[in-house]
């Protein structure tokens, strides 16, 4: 598991949990078999309890959704995406410290 | 001696790191081991570790860190997400000034800040960062299942995810600037046995082009003067790395490429500071190195500790 505390979205609810939501939202694409996902789940669970109630964070599994990664061009995960009002704000990909997703995060807020 | 926080701070949770705090947990000392993002390092992203002694079958990058953790875990190492800004290292109290405000004094000091892959430095590689061009096999190879894609560099890390890459990608093509490999024969043997991998010896990635979507191609730069184009949608870049050495101080002494300057104790030129792994200036950089060279970091701090009472 990329996080054992955020929810998981799909291909089928990424619209109306991510794009048409009020709050932003920074979704991590992550995969089973990627060491690097795994291990940034602690990060991002602490980052969801630290930032909760101003931004939503949600994780897609890119192997059972592989529309949305198209749809975004992602060829590379871990990659986080920060949304806001059903746009882009900006992205990272790779295990990145904690810092940077703050700072990633903090674009939105 | 003026009281400090800890006897030892370790920065960084590589495989020097973690085994420099699992020595030094079992050896009781107060020690914090700081860790900017997630422990395991450039292992994390090793798809497959053939080498590391007592793993008779091999074993993933990412168990090999999970076990590491979990023994260091069991012997109950305190460790702190955090990034270094500064360091002071100069004195008998060396202190560790971290980017949330908090600082931490401590009476010797571990570094195991590690490396990162180095850049080729050519037009593209930034620009399609993450949308065709990778420094991690294991990451994104699967996206590239039935595709073609370029590997460049000719080490033992080029070879052995050339070697991951075919799981996934119909043809993978090393490019290397030599006109032998350096990696290891094994690790040759298999690749030249590969069906699926070819090789362009003698020449080096002048540029990476592409589009909207991404990487569409790489154009090569033969050593007798030639130029030429590879149709590809992924280049997988392992030509080397370059050290972690943004937060330590400029009175450590390092080598002309920036890795930090020890004795075969492990000893840096400040008394009481250490350095082990990747950080090092040597000639190697294996993990089974690394762990070792903890280990020895960790003894000779312990060594010196004793010395200051």
């Amino acid at each position: 598991m990329a996080s054992d505390k955020v929810v998981s979205v799909s291909d089928g609810d990424f619209d109306d949990k991510v794009i048409n939501n009020d709050k932003p939202c920074l979704v991590d694409f992550w995969a089973p078999w990627c060491g690097p996902c795994k291990a940034i789940g602690p990060v991002i669970d602490e980052l969801a309890a630290e930032y909760d109630g101003k931004i939503k964070i949600v994780k897609m599994n890119v192997d059972d959704n592989p529309g949305t990664p198209g749809q975004f061009g992602i060829r590379a995960i871990p990659t986080l995406i920060l949304f806001k009002g059903g746009e882009i704000v900006d992205q990272i990909t790779g295990a990145v410290g904690k810092a940077q997703l703050k700072a990633l995060i903090d674009k939105a807020l | 001696m003026q009281s400090t926080d800890y006897e030892l701070i370790i920065i960084g949770g590589g495989p020097a790191g973690l085994t420099a705090g699992l020595y030094a947990a079992r050896a009781r000392l107060k020690t914090i081991l700081i860790e900017k993002g997630v422990v395991g390092g450039q292992v994390l992203v090793t798809d497959w570790v053939d080498n590391y002694p007592g793993f008779v079958d091999g074993i993933t990058g990412f168990e090999l860190i999970e076990k590491l953790d979990k023994h260091v875990e069991r012997f109950g190492l305190e460790r702190k997400i955090g990034e270094v800004s500064s360091m002071e290292l100069d004195g008998p109290v060396k202190k560790i000034i971290l980017q949330d405000g908090a600082q931490l004094t401590t009476k010797t000091v571990i570094l195991c800040t590690g490396a990162r892959p180095n850049k080729l430095g050519v037009p593209g590689e930034s620009e399609f960062a993450g949308k065709g061009v990778s420094y991690c096999a294991t990451c994104d190879g699967p996206f590239y299942r039935n595709r073609e894609v370029v590997v460049n560099g000719g080490g033992n890390t080029a070879i052995q995810e050339a070697l991951y890459l075919t799981k996934f990608c119909n043809k993978v093509t090393v490019v290397h600037r030599r006109a032998e490999l350096r990696a290891t024969k094994i690790l040759q043997e298999k690749a030249f046995a590969e069906k699926k991998i070819e090789f362009i010896l003698n020449a080096g990635v002048k540029e990476i082009k592409g589009d909207k979507s991404g990487v569409t191609g790489v154009v090569l730069s033969h050593n007798d003067g030639r130029e030429s184009l590879v149709d590809v949608t992924g280049i997988f870049i392992f030509i080397g790395t370059k050290p972690n050495n943004e937060s330590l101080p400029g009175s450590l002494h390092f080598d002309d490429a920036g890795f930090l300057i020890t004795d075969a104790e492990m000893a840096t030129n400040l008394k009481g500071v250490y350095g082990a792994g990747d950080i090092r200036s040597k000639k190697f950089r294996q993990i089974i190195n690394a762990a070792g060279e903890g280990a020895t970091a960790e003894l000779s701090a312990e060594h010196y500790l004793g010395t200051l009472e």
